[in-house]
């Protein structure tokens, strides 16, 4: 082997190169000029960079660094997802950075970094990479959740999330140390060729590091009952890093969970039965705790534990049908949630704001079109039509029964029933509430309108014209040998 | 005789080793500089105090160079075994190396930009 | 050559260890140290995996583990710096802020 070979791949990682120059050259600037404004223009200018160069390797599948990173379409659309997600998340930001006095430079560059790590989550069957790309994701992670140093709930979510991470971490690791040793390599490929003989030689070693490694992401994509972090993370971060949470992280741990699983223990029947309780507990604790809550930023959590576990139904099923249709639900998840939550860092912008449901009251009589906008991304988290909602809520649920997964179809169609009640106390609130004082006026701004148009415009066209989507997501499969 | 062979390195090392501290001391009773006060008498020049209670407080600042410094002393892991076969690797490796330097030193650089290295 | 399994029970002995530390304990720091402990107890298992099947790559996978622990470790102690400075305690019990 020729180590030299390695160098000619660069142009494989070169949308990860592009992002992580721009991280350092905004976090060098930073420290010496003053404009935050430029900061983050600069920010928006290479992850805008890395998308055009992410796109360009669509529909041309390369591997590289002797086969430990991968650029297929299914790590191309996932680098699409996150790129997005976090230039939106940057278009929300920054207002309400300003607002509550933590403008600084260092959140420009966490988000890239983080953006990074997760692009090289997806782009590996690696378990050394996906584990370094997790860690990448994650660290930035920490200190965007502590971001606010002199609130303590920040510095409460920062910490949970550090010591949930970490400990969380420490399973993968354990996991894949027992893989590695079982197979003698941490390339899920070739964990997967020799399953049969792998299976009959060293079965204790090769379970024990899977469900292991099942743990740490479970932990990742938060399903019950490894939730009990996040709504207590997502209440405490600031608001747009909260949304950020709720859609970067986890789209990065399902890709990877679904990698592992298509590649790497698709000869695990057992593990099905494992899949099929996570989902069931997953959405029924999510949808059933979000309804008590009273701060809309934990009722999203608790949302978005139940989204996970609608995913979750996805991977149960198993097979590329399946598969395609996580994809395409984590793609239209990303534009409704991430529309959410930005009309909700909009009203915590104004000063005093506590996240509560009841501060919503009397958002249609000052802003009638961002209390649509609101109902409109409800709506589409309630799986209604014609939103991207209902579409992703039908084609996962469809590939379900298809694979005989009825039961588990019924439990999950009932649990997006219930979660309309609790969608919809928020667009009640908006629209017929009455408030106690008068609401107070939101500001707004160029990016923030461009960020609800982006997630608006999607939320619907993967509604309306969910057939190009979907052969999109068909096409983003990867082969199953 | 064998056993000899094999750990002579290791005897070698330990002796060389204490020449080199004798001479270093040596060198230092004989033309060092003589100063004493009683900063210079403490165990550690750095003012912490040795005995006392556990429960002591002090300045945060010695957790940011600790901080710090596992930052940028757990690098030297992978400079190490590059050292070793660094004629194998040639200037491939070189440069690669020469990226992962110049990371770590964008690193420093907002370090010293930040103000994290000032003690006062 | 002492065989594989000693390095396992080993390796499994500090990784329960370090996972009860965590929850059982309310220190934070001791928290992060049983963290600590839980990802050296996986290096061992994969240094000893990586000499028992004559493989170079584990070795190359624990040195990545450090690193990523030593950024790990400066993160977390820096977090648990800026919640110190607010709330003059490092009790995990303490921090009950984010609840209903």
């Amino acid at each position: 082997m020729d180590i030299r070979s390695a160098a000619i791949d660069l142009g494989l990682i070169s949308p990860e190169i592009i992002i992580l120059a721009s991280a350092m050259v905004v976090l060098l600037l930073g420290t010496v000029l003053k404009s935050r404004g430029l900061m983050a223009f600069l920010s928006l200018l290479g992850l805008v960079v890395g998308l055009v160069l992410v796109l360009q390797q669509w529909s041309q599948p390369q591997s590289g660094y002797y086969g430990m990173v991968l650029k297929d379409n299914f790590s191309v659309f996932f680098s699409v997802v996150f790129i997005m997600t976090a230039i939106i998340t940057l278009l929300m930001a920054r207002d309400y950075l300003i607002a509550k006095h933590i403008d600084r430079h260092e959140f420009y560059t966490l988000l890239m970094f983080s953006t990074v790590g997760m692009m090289l989550m997806a782009g590996s069957t690696d378990l050394v990479v996906i584990f370094l790309g997790l860690e990448i994701m994650s660290v930035p992670l920490y200190v965007m959740a502590g971001m606010n140093k002199i609130d303590p709930k920040s510095n409460e979510s920062g910490i949970k999330y550090f010591m949930i991470g970490a400990f969380a971490s420490s399973f993968l690791v354990f996991g894949i140390a027992l893989l590695y040793g079982a197979s003698g390599t941490t390339d899920l490929r070739r964990i997967m060729a020799d399953f049969s003989f792998l299976k009959m030689q060293s079965e204790l070693l090769l379970y024990s590091g899977a469900l292991l490694v099942m743990t740490g992401f479970a932990f990742k994509v938060a399903a019950v009952p490894f939730h009990m972090w996040v709504p207590d993370v997502y209440e405490g971060a600031p608001t747009p890093v909260t949304g950020f949470f709720s859609v970067g992280p986890k789209a990065a741990g399902f890709a990877a969970l679904l990698r592992i699983c298509v590649y790497g223990f698709s000869g695990m029947a057992e593990l099905t039965a494992v899949f099929w309780l996570l989902a069931v507990l997953t959405m029924v604790v999510g949808n059933v705790l979000a309804i008590f809550q009273n701060n809309i930023k934990r009722m999203l959590a608790y949302s978005s534990i139940a989204h996970a576990g609608y995913i979750l139904v996805a991977l149960t099923a198993g097979g590329e049908g399946a598969v395609s249709s996580a994809v395409y639900y984590l793609l239209a998840y990303m534009f409704f949630n991430l529309g959410g939550f930005t009309i909700v860092t909009i009203i915590d912008s104004r000063t005093g704001s506590n996240s509560q449901i009841d501060e919503i009251k009397g958002l249609a009589g000052r802003h009638p079109y961002l209390a649509s906008l609101l109902a409109l991304f409800m709506f589409a988290l309630a799986g209604f039509p014609p939103t991207a909602g209902f579409m992703g809520k039908f084609y996962i649920f469809s590939e379900a029964v298809r694979n005989g997964f009825v039961w588990l179809t019924v439990i999950a169609v009932m649990n997006s029933l219930v979660s309309v009640f609790y969608y919809l106390r928020v667009v009640v609130a908006a629209f017929f509430g009455k408030p106690d004082q008068e609401f107070s006026p939101v500001s707004f701004s160029p990016a923030l309108f461009i960020a609800l148009l982006v997630t608006a415009v999607g939320t619907l066209a993967l509604g309306c014209f969910p057939g190009y989507w979907l052969e999109l997501s068909q096409m983003s499969m990867f082969p199953i040998i | 005789m064998e056993h000899f062979n094999t750990f002579f390195p290791i005897f070698f090392l330990f002796v060389f080793a204490a020449i080199l501290a004798g001479v270093f001391l040596l060198l230092s009773v004989l033309f060092g500089r003589k100063t004493k006060t009683a900063a210079k008498g403490d165990p550690y020049e750095s003012g912490m105090k040795p005995i006392g209670t556990t429960r002591e407080r002090f300045p945060v600042r010695f957790y940011l160079v600790a901080i710090l410094f596992i930052i940028f002393d757990i690098e030297v892991v992978f400079l190490y075994p590059w050292a070793v076969i660094y004629d194998k690797l040639g200037m491939f490796g070189f440069m690669e190396m020469l990226v992962f330097v110049v990371i770590l030193l964008v690193g420093y650089f907002y370090v010293l930009g930040k103000g994290a290295l000032k003690w006062d | 050559m002492i065989p594989i399994a000693h390095y396992l029970i080993l390796g499994g002995l500090l990784f329960a260890i370090g996972a009860v530390g965590v929850i059982v304990s309310r220190n934070l720091i001791v928290m992060f140290m049983s963290i600590e402990l839980m990802l050296n107890a996986a290096n061992l298992a994969i240094i000893a995996f990586s000499r028992s099947l004559n493989l170079m790559d584990g070795h190359v996978f624990v040195f990545l583990i450090m690193a990523v622990a030593a950024a790990e470790a400066a993160v977390g102690l820096a977090i648990i710096i800026a919640i110190f400075r607010n709330r003059e305690t490092i009790n995990a019990d303490k921090f009950n802020l984010l609840r209903r």
